[in-house]
């Protein structure tokens, strides 16, 4: 049976946002790639749930946090973990401050 | 001809009043050349050069900045940020050299803007094209346009010496053919959906090298500033929203048209100028379906950013769409929503199953299905997909469902209790 | 010495099919997007990975061994092109076939996040076809390969892989397949 997960709130997410550099490094979701297996969210179930599609969803974060969401430095290995083990190759890592600063692309 | 820089007082020969973009006669290289004259004559050497000539580039740059042109595709981001952002990437040592891409997709149905520029005047678009080719030393230059119009604009470069290594591209009929990676995608991969990206397009956008998307009118608007200046620019419109502006007025009005207009233009005097609603006005949908839905008692407020912040909406790509009372807010919401909905590129899960989802949920309260909490699901699912796409279509679907529930939220009670506030019980 | 070398022969190549089959079973789990119980999803998929590693260690075993062994008369060329064996070439040669698949499945897997999704997954599905014919050169070729007891572990090993495939290819096969409403291209 599927097994829709609700977001909760989650006092370790919110405890670890401390140890977020100030440029933190982010799990990037390339949605496009992304078939909602959920071996992201069983790796890294501080930072991810999954919504009722099984997608990944990025748990207490706001919605511009939701495709790159920032990953603090003790959830890296596992963040690295999830990286390789994703079935769909479809997380990577990547330093916040190479993320672009201009807004989404939009219609030119 | 008058010297490009800024600060040059407002050249006398220069178009008056809001009628900017479509002076010429007619469409042929001449009627153009006689409307405005010849561009900068540094710059299309330049052009000619490949890479642009540095303070050539700088010029443009730096009038763009002063004339506070935003981007006219829709997301209205200053222009020059985009243009020095391309140039800087494209510029540094082992860089690749950049690529220029103009936009006239047109993929939100409600606008006809584009379509009017470049069928009347298709060469300050070309202008344009060629003046940011300069401006960020770009050899490779794209210009993506509708079916019924690219005959007409590959005339028009034709017609020019300075021109005729534009490549011209056919975008497909979709909502999301016109998001700037799904023009890159096109162009590299001839498919029209967008494209995953960590980084902004002027760093890595076309096979890798840095990419400059721009809409048509966007181009247009910067060969006049080229020719004239950003004081000029400036001498129509407001402080935060200098020049004129395409806008489409269509729906309940008694003739939908393209107009140009001042910046900040309030809506009501659009309305007018398309003839009036031809019934009293509901609301006015701004921006597209991406936009806002504005209610009638504010009508007065003027197309600007600021202004219509407090709505959710913005200019975007000047689409002014007016609900007359005599149809429900809601059902035409529910329509649009569906739509959107089943223009889904297909490839971002959240979008293919949240959006349909809210698009079902809207369309049983628009049909008056008596479930109170169907609501507060609506706003559950729009929270829910917004920001989990490699483009902007959920985020813009969901802004667009929500201010549909908020500005019409009587008529969701009125449904919620088997009726509707426009067609009764 | 050779009487050692082809027991261990014997029994690393039923150890080897052994695991193989239960990693092809893994697999399509692993494909399902499902846990099993008491194994997270990441869990199957590793464990898929090791049981599949671990086959090819006893396969290699099974090769070095009776290549050593001098009544198998194996020679190199036998270990990559098949049907030229001296003793029943044709039931040897699906086992050069298999191997040689089997080579190119675990060298696209180890290199799976270089070589890109799609090569790795149609390089991949060459295990449905690896498979039955491992199997085939172990009923065919294997001293033990129609005696009673191997022919149970055979049909307990078909009965498992026929019915995860009949399974891959149902409806309901992916997780969370009933409640999405629109398929991801």
């Amino acid at each position: 049976m599927p097994d829709p997960r609700p977001p909760r709130p989650n006092a370790a997410a919110a405890a670890a946002a401390a140890d977020v550099a100030a440029d933190p490094t982010v799990l990037h979701i390339d949605w496009t790639l992304c078939d909602g297996r959920g071996l992201c969210t069983e790796l890294l179930p501080e930072l991810l749930g999954r919504d009722e599609w099984g997608y990944p969803l990025a748990l207490n974060r706001p919605v511009s946090e939701r495709s790159n969401v920032p990953v603090q430095r003790s959830l890296l290995p596992a963040a690295r973990d999830a990286i390789a083990l994703c079935p769909r190759q479809a997380l990577r890592l990547t330093e916040s401050a190479k993320l672009t600063r201009l807004p989404s692309n939009g219609r030119g | 001809m008058m010297d490009a820089a800024p600060h040059l007082p407002v050249n006398t020969s220069a178009p008056r009043g809001t009628a900017r973009l479509f002076l010429a006669a007619g469409t042929s290289f001449a009627a153009h050349l006689r409307a405005y004259g010849a561009l900068p004559p540094t710059l299309p050497a330049a052009t000619r050069a490949g890479a642009g000539a540095p303070a050539d580039a700088e010029t443009v740059i730096e009038q763009l900045r002063a004339a506070g042109l935003d981007g006219r595709g829709g997301a209205g981001f200053p222009v020059w940020r985009k243009l020095a952002s391309t140039r800087s990437h494209a510029s540094g040592r082992g860089s690749r050299p950049a690529v220029v891409i103009a936009n006239g997709s047109e993929g939100e149905p409600l606008s006809r803007k584009d379509h009017a520029l470049l069928s009347l005047a298709p060469h300050l678009v070309i202008d344009g094209l060629l003046l940011c080719a300069a401006a960020v030393g770009a050899s490779d230059l794209h210009f993506f346009t509708t079916a019924e119009l690219a005959p007409g604009v590959q005339h028009a470069l034709g017609e020019r010496p300075d021109a005729r290594h534009v490549k011209v591209l056919v975008t497909p009929e979709a909502f999301v053919a016109g998001e700037a990676t799904a023009v890159v995608n096109a162009v590299e991969r001839a498919v029209s959906v967008p494209r995953d990206h960590v980084l902004h397009l002027s760093e890595a956008g076309l096979k890798g090298r840095p990419t400059l998307v721009q809409n048509v009118e966007t181009l247009a608007q910067l060969a006049l500033i080229a020719r004239f200046g950003a004081e000029w620019f400036r001498s129509i419109g407001t402080e935060q929203e200098p020049g004129t502006r395409l806008v489409t007025v269509c729906g309940d009005v008694a003739t939908p048209q393209v107009l140009e207009v001042a910046g900040g233009t309030p809506l009501s005097v659009l309305i007018a100028a398309a003839g009036g609603a031809s019934a009293p006005v509901s609301a006015v949908l701004v921006g597209g379906y991406h936009g806002a839905w504005v209610p009638a008692p504010a009508l007065d407020t003027p197309l600007s950013r600021e202004a219509l912040s407090p709505f959710g909406a913005a200019p975007g790509a000047g689409v002014v769409f007016v609900l007359s009372s005599a149809r429900c807010g809601l059902e035409t919401a529910a329509g649009i929503a569906t739509y959107l909905a089943e223009q889904s590129a297909g490839q971002c899960g959240p979008c293919v199953n949240g959006l349909p989802a809210m698009a079902g949920v809207l369309s049983r309260i628009a049909s008056r299905s008596r479930d109170p909490p169907l609501p507060a699901e609506v706003a559950r699912l729009a929270d829910l997909v917004t920001g989990r796409g490699s483009c902007s279509h959920p985020d813009g679907t969901a802004r667009f469902v929500l201010s549909s529930l908020s500005v019409f939220a009587s008529d969701v009670r009125a449904h919620l209790a088997s009726t509707c506030e426009v067609h009764g019980a | 010495m050779d009487e050692a070398l082809w027991a261990i022969g014997r029994a690393t190549g039923i150890v080897s099919m052994v695991t193989l089959t239960l990693a092809v079973v893994l697999g399509i789990v692993t494909r399902s997007g499902r846990p099993l119980p008491g194994l997270p999803r990441f869990s199957v998929t590793l464990v898929h990975r090791n049981l599949s590693l671990v086959s090819c260690v006893f396969l290699l075993v099974h090769i070095v061994s009776l290549f050593f062994d001098s009544f198998a008369q194996l020679t190199l060329l036998d270990f990559v092109v098949p049907f030229f064996g001296s003793f029943l070439p044709f039931w040897q040669g699906l086992g050069t076939v298999g191997v040689d698949l089997l080579i190119a499945v675990v060298v696209t897997s180890l290199l799976r996040n270089r070589i890109g999704l799609r090569a790795f997954r149609v390089v991949h599905w060459l295990t449905y076809v690896l498979w039955p014919v491992a199997l085939a050169h172990a009923i065919g070729n294997g001293t033990n390969g129609t005696s009673g007891w191997f022919l149970v572990i055979a049909g307990i090993s078909t009965a498992l892989v026929l019915g995860a495939v009949a399974w891959r290819v149902s409806a309901r096969f992916i997780e969370f397949r009933t409640v999405r409403t629109g398929e991801v291209s």
